[in-house]
């Protein structure tokens, strides 16, 4: 087999996962009776015909990018980290504590110390299911899922009691949130009249760190072949346990970073619900990218275009923004099939023998159907 | 016993073709077996013959050619058709699943015991008695996969694939893992089932071929090079067509132990995963420029020993003197970094990672060293250079060195492996089945390595099974037999027959 027609086929059957996952979606936005071309139509082009919509789609980027590429840390480890929603608002509450600690640094120290403060709590979430899987081996599913929980409560907690806006405890509106952090916490707008931040720039370097890290240096190698074979790992002498907690670690601080962005960037203060599901739908963007940088930032760049394409859905067609839910829900689904797919090698052979029968000699064209 | 598929009186196959990347893996093969006939598949490894047996059971489509079975043309899409058939096939690498117990695992392909609502275990278990009863192979049904040796686990197969009712059997390579009694039982049985079964079994033994085959085809580069009745040619003439040119395996004939103590174990006592002592209060030493071989049953406790001494394992009591130096419950990688070398039983699984490429896996145990890396960032050129020249000098066959090392065939991995912990320049090597499953060619390259290895003054303890491996290269032979050390004899002294008792359990073999 040939590289090219391995890499044709891949991209063949990613193609074909997401025609398959419209399909899908078609069947419920037929459903519940809405124009499904139009639907897709909105989704996919809508957000893209003006400044504003491509800036706010680099947006939703962002948080999925960055915890996409921690996700990707922990997988390649052989640790798969659910819980990146409440790391994620771990660190929201860790950058926030900051802010409304010192509010008077300047800005170039602050954001610095904002971030990293961010990223430790996510670490410290990530430190416990990773810890509990590799000393105990208790199920990290289970662990992150169930912590996400705590976060999420610890999150309203800080909201409602010691970090609540004294505006709103004198106003008696009682929105749990708090105040406008310092402005010297603002990451800049870099394009007028757009929301876009710096924050896009950090999360693209933290790609290409991850790159370097996984495959360029002997951490990463370590990580990846605890991850790839436990045992032959093992064997040569590396300390599975010890890269399984790093690993975990970086995923919750990659997880907080991108709550310390999301608030630094764009809220600018904690309030609920900023996580909004980023945490899970990081985990689709990293299977989805294949679980490499090189593929996580389109597929995140996708992922923001369904998010904010949905959003507009509600406006232009009546479909509801939580359908995009729905989409993402099969697109799971379709991407563990895939997977298995991909995984099968006499299928690959079967299809192999198929297209050079259909289509001529060897040497022909290598491209694979979609 | 009762039968559950038709007999089976003839199998052709006719211009078999089999195209793999790169690789012609089967080049026009025709072959023919009747009823109650031993068909000998010899060849070296990456001949081509596993694949052609994957291809009668249905597991490869061949590219070109034809199978017949009684004259009937049979197109096999899965294994499932080439069971309905009463093919069955032992594979070299199990296919059992580690975390269901023996009788679960051969209740998953026996139908019968399929009741609507429950699976009836009762039977599976008279099915494998019966079995077991029959042919000798005894095996603990409620035993879990994972607990298991290799050689246990292979006669799991030989029973699940009987009580599955084959009538044509393929073996790949059924005795790398027994002992020489077992071998010789099963070569007896074997005898005994072709009078109403066809067997083609795949081998690289030749005293096997010789005494179980009627009829011997060897393959080379995907073609039958040579086929015809055993009975007519000596094994030296099948060695010599197999490999193309005359094989010697190497010999030990340099004197022992001039230069001091470098392994000595002392009083070890170490569990196995079940729970129960698999050393018990075993003591041996080896010295530096001495190969000591271990021999023994597997199952009786050298996969402890060995993971004990690389840190794998967890000692209970007693000592591991390296050097002089004590390092039992070192880490693994504080094991290596005192100069250990080891080449695992599971070389699939546990020494490489298969989905890493070969260039890869030759840094398993060195990524961080200074050679390898700067500053944590792994020097690409370097490796690359080491790993062309372990390819080269080592003989590895593969396309380059990015290809994913699981993806080379068995020989090819144990060079991988074998390069790898000998460009470490090792203190101690432990070598577990250093050539199961390899051709002469390859058994004979590794078997110089190790030779090479001891006469620079690194020890070595080999633990195998087999009988003349062990003789040719130790200068001592150690038998193991349930955790224990029997007897220590210079190999000199080591004839198959005494090792063949003493590792029968039987102590003092010189009344015997």
């Amino acid at each position: 087999m040939t590289k090219r027609f391995k890499t044709g086929y891949t991209i063949g059957i990613i193609i074909l996962a997401i025609v398959v996952a419209m399909l899908l979606g078609a069947v419920i936005l037929w459903a519940i009776g809405a124009d499904v071309f139009k639907t897709y139509l909105v989704i996919l082009t809508e957000p893209l015909k003006n400044k504003i919509g491509v800036t706010e789609v680099l947006l939703r980027m962002v948080p999925l990018m960055t915890i996409a590429l921690g996700i990707t840390v922990a997988y390649r480890s052989g640790i798969i980290n659910i819980g990146a929603e409440g790391q994620m608002a771990i660190g929201i509450l860790a950058t926030t504590a900051v802010a409304l600690g010192f509010p008077e640094l300047p800005s170039f120290v602050l954001i610095p110390f904002a971030v990293l403060a961010g990223a430790v709590g996510g670490a410290a979430w990530g430190f416990i299911p990773g810890f509990l899987k590799a000393k105990l081996e208790v199920s990290e599913l289970l662990s992150t899922v169930m912590l996400n929980y705590i976060a999420a409560q610890l999150y309203t907690f800080f909201l409602r009691g010691p970090m609540l806006d004294p505006a709103e405890l004198t106003m008696g509106s009682g929105t749990p949130q708090s105040m406008r952090l310092t402005r010297n916490l603002d990451l800049t707008r870099f394009i007028k009249g757009t929301r876009i931040h710096t924050g896009l720039f950090i999360a693209l370097a933290l790609a290409v760190i991850i790159f370097f890290l996984l495959w360029k240096t002997s951490y990463g190698y370590k990580m990846r072949a605890a991850g790839a074979s436990e045992r032959a790992a093992r064997y040569g002498g590396i300390n599975v346990p010890k890269y399984l907690i790093i690993a975990m670690m970086i995923s919750g601080a990659f997880a907080g970073i991108a709550g310390s962005i999301e608030i630094a960037g764009v809220h600018r203060r904690a309030i609920e619900g900023v996580t909004s599901g980023y945490g899970f739908s990081g985990i689709v963007v990293a299977l989805f990218g294949g679980l490499h940088p090189a593929g996580i930032v389109p597929a995140a760049f996708f992922f923001g275009l369904l998010i904010y394409g949905a959003d507009m859905t509600q406006r232009l067609v009546g479909v509801p923004a939580n359908m995009v839910q729905v989409l993402q829900g099969i697109i799971i689904l379709v991407i563990v099939s895939t997977k298995m797919i991909l995984a099968n090698p006499y299928l690959m052979q079967r299809v192999e023998r198929r297209w050079y029968a259909l289509f001529g000699k060897k040497e022909s064209t290598k491209e694979v159907k979609a | 016993m009762q039968q559950l598929t038709k007999a089976i009186d003839s199998l052709r196959i006719e211009h078999i073709t089999k195209r793999f990347p790169g690789v012609l893996a089967c080049d026009d093969i025709s072959l023919e077996i009747g009823k109650g006939e031993v068909l000998a598949l010899v060849g070296e490894n990456g001949a081509g013959k596993t694949t052609l047996m994957n291809i009668l059971m249905g597991l490869y489509h061949p590219d070109e050619g034809k199978l017949f079975i009684n004259e009937e043309e049979v197109h096999f899409r899965s294994p499932n058709d080439a069971f309905a058939y009463g093919i069955g096939m032992v594979h070299q690498q199990y296919m059992l699943v580690p975390n269901l117990t023996v009788m679960e695992n051969i209740a998953l392909g026996f139908k019968q015991a399929w009741k609507p609502w429950k699976l009836d275990l009762q039977m599976v278990r008279e099915r494998i008695e019966e079995v077991a009863r029959q042919y000798g192979l005894v095996v603990d049904p409620d035993a879990y996969i994972w607990q298991l040796s290799v050689g246990e686990q292979q006669r799991v197969e030989l029973v699940k694939t009987l009580c599955l009712g084959a009538r044509f059997l393929i073996l790949d390579e059924p005795t790398s893992a027994l002992t020489p009694q077992e071998t010789d039982e099963l070569i007896a049985l074997l005898k005994h089932m072709a009078e109403e079964l066809s067997i083609i079994f795949i081998s690289h033994k030749l005293q096997e071929v010789k005494d179980l085959s009627h009829k011997v085809a060897i393959l080379r580069h995907g073609r039958v090079v040579f086929q015809g009745d055993t009975i007519d040619h000596s094994s030296s003439d099948i060695a010599a067509l197999m490999t193309g040119h005359e094989v010697v395996l190497p010999h030990n004939d340099a004197p022992a132990c001039t230069l001091g103590p470098m392994l000595q174990l002392r009083n070890l006592k170490v569990r196995s995963d079940r729970g129960f002592l698999a050393l018990d209060d075993l003591s041996l030493y080896v010295c530096k420029g001495e190969i000591v071989g271990l021999a023994g049953v597997s199952g009786n406790g050298q996969r402890e020993l060995a993971e004990v001494i690389n840190g794998l394992r967890k000692v209970e009591s007693g000592q591991i003197l390296f050097d002089g130096k004590d390092i039992a419950n070192f880490s693994p990688a504080e094991v290596i970094k005192a100069g250990m070398g080891y080449v695992p039983e599971e070389r699939n699984t546990e020494g490489i990672v298969p989905s890493f490429s070969m260039k890869e896996n030759f840094i398993l145990k060195d990524n961080q060293s200074e050679t390898y890396s700067s500053h944590s960032f792994i020097k690409n050129k370097v490796v690359e250079e080491m790993a062309n020249q372990l390819r080269e000098q080592f003989d590895i066959r593969s396309p380059n060195i990015d290809v994913a090392a699981g993806s080379l065939s068995g020989g090819n991995i144990q060079k991988v492996i074998l390069a790898r912990e000998i460009s470490r320049n090792p203190k101690f090597l432990v070598a577990v089945y250093p050539t199961r499953g390899l051709d002469m060619g390859a058994a004979e390259f590794i078997h110089k390595q190790l030779l090479k290895l001891r006469n620079e003054g690194v020890g070595i303890l080999l633990i195998s099974e087999e009988l003349e491996e062990i003789t040719n290269l130790s200068d001592q032979v150690a038998v193991i037999f349930k955790g224990k050390i029997q007897k220590v004899l210079p190999s000199s002294e080591a004839s198959r027959r005494r090792l063949g008792i003493l590792m029968a359990g039987v102590k003092d073999d010189e009344e015997i």
